[in-house]
Parts: structure tokens; sequence; C-alpha cells
């Protein structure tokens, strides 16, 4: 696989940061090379917060991404900031229960996905970054649902969670299965 | 060598150094390298004899570092750039005490309070001596997270070896970012080399002591010659870089760190333009490995230097290649990260 780029971005507090770590963590264990990178400038509160995960079967240049392959977006700022970076042809998951009004100029494949009211149904507001991971992998087709529920469970296991895996299991299932409908050729 | 795993670089550090047998770390916060102190809170009271000691000031975290090294003991403390001006005292006391200890600096933006982005702004400080008198240190510059993780260990080698103090000069982005880190076996403390100068009681023997104090003029002269010597013998050992595409490149690029991994991708927009950019990386900032840029520039008419400053190793740079060369340098402050196809527009300049 050529190198491919992930701007995941949202408030504080979504999940964010954790997303990004998730990619990457799957992309080592599928034996590719992967790097992640925090925004950590000095932000607002209610701001944007932002991490960068590339997964690749070369060697990593630089971690930084002018020009992400995809972009998941969980706040109106997050889009505004980076929508229009996102390569032609990319990805863009949307928070489509926070944005409703967005228009894009490139011929990006956009995932409009009520992540909020998903996360809702399965009981857990929380996982709605794993809602939007689910819905990421079935639009990149980059990294299989199953390997992302392998990379989840490692990640949370290490830090302790280990007792939010299925909540995040079926959240990334939802985001997934919903994305197959909800995908749009183009912008909108 | 263990299995891979996703870490930090300041993280990576952090669990390098204790796996390289460091059983003394003393710190004081400062972003961005906090994640190395918090690592140390709660991994280095696992140890035996561990002691992770959070300190009043940067000040007294390289004081601590002076008493604990006199003891031979593997010993670390790090900071990011404002928090290393500081030290700087201390690290002079060290090199002419000729003690043993690593120094991580995880630099930010500055000059003074700067920001907490990524730099190279204190190259300067780090190969040409912060401190005051005729020292040297070890710099040794990381380009990714895996190779932190081994220099780090490596530091500790070098320092008990040439009691030197040692540098691991990395920047906010590679303490920051994750990657696959295949981290080293952990050493036995009780299989390093004994050291029979520290200060360790004085049962069956006579006293050791500690200090950079000589009285006497000639007294001092002389043990400036060995501290001379000694440096000259790390110049011709330890001089370490890493070269990539340099057979017969267009141009050649030097860079060390964070650039010099970005420089890379730059590589390899280059090659789908027909351009070959050979990449010159040092490792070791001091010493600098200037004899061997100087005979791969004999074949190039232009050696490209890019850096995270106002253009501080172009000066090492200069100093090492043919006069009649061109050697532009192209550099971003303040925390900007150059970015990979800005670095080509450079490089094209020149093809």
């Amino acid at each position: 696989m050529d190198q491919y780029s992930t701007i995941v971005s949202g408030f504080g507090g979504q999940g964010v940061i954790l997303t990004g770590k998730i990619i990457a963590r799957t992309g080592m264990e599928e034996g590719l090379e992967v790097t992640w990178l925090p925004s950590y400038g000095p932000e607002m509160r209610g701001g944007t917060a932002n991490c960068t995960a590339i997964i690749s079967s070369k060697l990593i240049g630089s971690p930084v991404v002018k020009e992400p392959s995809s972009l998941i977006a969980f706040n109106k700022p997050s889009l505004d900031k980076f929508g229009p970076s996102v390569q032609q042809d990319g990805v863009i998951v949307l928070n489509s229960s926070l944005i409703d009004d967005f228009s894009l100029d490139k011929s990006h494949k956009v995932v409009l996905l009520p992540v909020n009211e998903l996360a809702k149904d399965l009981g857990n507001q929380k996982v709605i970054n794993m809602v939007a991971l689910g819905g990421w992998s079935k639009a990149t087709g980059k990294l299989s649902l199953s390997a992302l529920k392998k990379g989840m469970k490692l990640t949370l296991e290490e830090s302790g969670k280990e007792r939010f895996v299925d909540i995040n299991q079926k959240a990334l299932e939802k985001g997934y299965e919903t994305a197959k409908e909800g995908i749009k050729a183009s912008s909108v | 060598m263990g299995e891979k795993k996703l870490m930090r670089g300041n993280e990576a550090i952090a669990e390098a150094a204790i796996r390289a047998g460091c059983r003394n770390y003393f710190a004081y916060p400062i972003t961005p390298q906090a994640e190395l102190l918090q690592w140390m809170a709660e991994h280095m009271p696992e140890k035996e004899n561990g002691t992770f000691l959070q300190a009043e000031s940067e000040i007294g975290a390289i004081s601590m570092v002076y008493g604990a090294a006199s003891t031979g003991e593997r010993t670390m403390t790090s900071s990011s750039s404002p928090g290393i001006s500081l030290k700087q005292e201390g690290i002079s006391y060290l090199a002419g005490s000729e003690l043993p200890a690593v120094i991580v600096n995880i630099m930010r933006g500055g000059p003074g309070v700067g920001n907490i982005q990524p730099a190279q702004a204190d190259y300067f400080q780090a190969t040409k001596g912060g401190g005051h008198g005729d020292y040297r240190l070890i710099v040794l510059a990381p380009s990714t997270v895996p190779e932190a993780a081994e220099l780090t260990f490596e530091a500790f080698n070098l320092a008990d070896e040439y009691r030197n103090p040692v540098i691991l000069l990395a920047d906010g982005m590679i303490g920051q970012m994750m990657e696959p880190v295949e981290l080293p076996s952990p050493v036995d403390t009780s299989d390093l080399q004994p050291k029979p100068w520290a200060t360790t009681g004085t049962d069956g023997r006579d006293s050791n002591t500690i200090r950079s104090f000589a009285m006497g003029a000639e007294a001092l002269k002389s043990i400036n010659r060995d501290l001379q010597g000694k440096y000259e013998n790390i110049k011709k050992a330890e001089t370490r870089y890493e070269e990539i595409g340099v057979d017969d490149p267009d141009v050649l690029l030097v860079a060390f760190g964070t650039v010099a991994r970005i420089a890379r991708t730059t590589r390899r927009l280059a090659e789908e333009q027909g351009i070959n950019l050979g990449i010159f990386r040092p490792i070791t900032l001091w010493p600098f490995p200037g004899d061997r840029l100087a005979e791969l520039s004999k074949k190039v008419d232009t050696v490209l230097t890019v850096e995270m400053n106002a253009g501080q190793m172009v000066e090492d740079v200069r100093l090492s290649v043919n006069s009649e060369i061109n050697t532009p340098f192209y550099g971003e402050q303040g925390g900007v990260v150059p970015d990979p196809g800005r670095i080509l527009q450079e490089v094209k300049k020149y093809v």
C-alpha cells in the first residue's frame, strides 16, 4: 500500500486522539509502517484537537501531511480547517449529527454518519469515535473491520480499559454497516 | 530485542533509559517532554534502587545528576530548550569532573520562552558548549522514535566509556509522535563495568574525589590537555552518520533529526521528477562527521543544508566542504516544520 494518511479532528473529549492511535496500532499489527502525530499546540477549550495517522508499506518520511488521504471530522471547525486540504478522491467521514451545513469543492468520497445518534442507540455516547472509525474502514478499505476490532481491543487492553471492548466493537460494526448505505460518490 | 510496541518518542526514550540501567532520574516538567517525566515517575520506582525525583527546578535536577553520577550509577535528566539553558552550569561541571550522565533535550521553539512546537535551534548550544570552559559533549540526534530509543541506550554506554556527558538532541515532534519501537533487552546493572573512580565508600581503598577544580594554572592546563585528548579519541572512534543515495546525486542534502526524515519524503518526490537527491544525515552532531561530508561533497556542485533554525549546523557543513561549491541553506523557525514539497523547491534551484 502506498502511504495513506488520515487526519482525525474534533472537540477535545470526542475521542480524536484514541481514534488515530487505533488506526496506527491496527496498521502496526497488520505489518505496516505507521506514524501517529498529535497536535499539541495551545488549544482553546471548545476548539479543535487533531492527530495525523499514517499507514504505509514503505518507510514513512514526514509524519506531517499537508494533503491527507482522508479526514474524520467530528465537528464543523474541523471540517472547515482540514476539509479543503483532503486529496482529490479522498475520503471524508463527517459527523452529520453536528455538521449539517457544508460544501466541498473536490470530488471527495463523503460519508455522512450521525455518530451521536448511532452511539446513543448503542447506549453509550462515548463511542462516537468508533462509529466514525467503522465508517472510515468501509469507505477507505485500508484497514478491515476485523483488523480494527483487534487493534482497538489491544489498545484498550493496554490502558486497562478492557471492559469497554465490547461496546466499542459494536460501535465499529454499527459505523461500518451504516456507511455501507450512506457513502456519497461526490461532494454534496 | 523484544516485541514491537507503539510508543511516543518521550516514552520510548524513558523506557530505553531504564533498560540501559539508568536508576537515577531527576527532572522538572516542561512541554513537549512531559511524557518522559511521567513514564519515569510510573516505572522507575518499580526497579530495585530506582530513583525518580521531580526536582524543585532544572538547576536542582542537574545538580542531583552530578551527585548521583559521582556514585557511578547510570543517571539521566531531561528537559526542553529553556530548561536545558538552566542546566548549562551543571553540564559544564559534569564535563569538567568527567562524570558520565545522559541529558535529553526535546527541543522547542526559542529564543526565550518561545513556544512548545518542534525546533532545532539548540544545535549551537549542544555542540559548541552552552556552558563555560573548553568542553565537549557527545551529541546524538535521532531521526525516528525507534532510533531515539536505540541512541538513548547507546548514550549510556558512551557516557560510561568516555566518562563524559552525552546529550540526546531531539525535538518536540519526535518526543510527541508515536511509531513502532523494538526496545532493547534490559541490561543487568551488576554486569556493567566497574567504576573505580566513583565515590562508593572507602572500605578497603583510599578516598576518591570528584571535582572540576584545580587551583594552579599548570594543574588546570594539564586537566584541559587530558580532556582535549579524550575529545580527539571520541572524534576518531564515535563519529556516526547515515547516507541515502549519495553515489551520484544531483544535489546533496544535509539534515539531522526530524528534518532528515522529512527529507526522505522530499527524496521520493524528487525521484518522481527525475532528480536524484542524496541525503547525508549526521547522527553524531558532535563529533560532526565533517571528513566524510568533505569526501561526498567532491561529487556534487551543491550541498544544501536544511534545518529547523536560522542556520546553525550549516556552519559546520561549510567548514567541512570544499569552498568552491554552493552551500545554500534553507530553514524554518519558530516551531514551523518544513514541508517536503517546499524543500523540493529549494533543491530544484540547484538542479
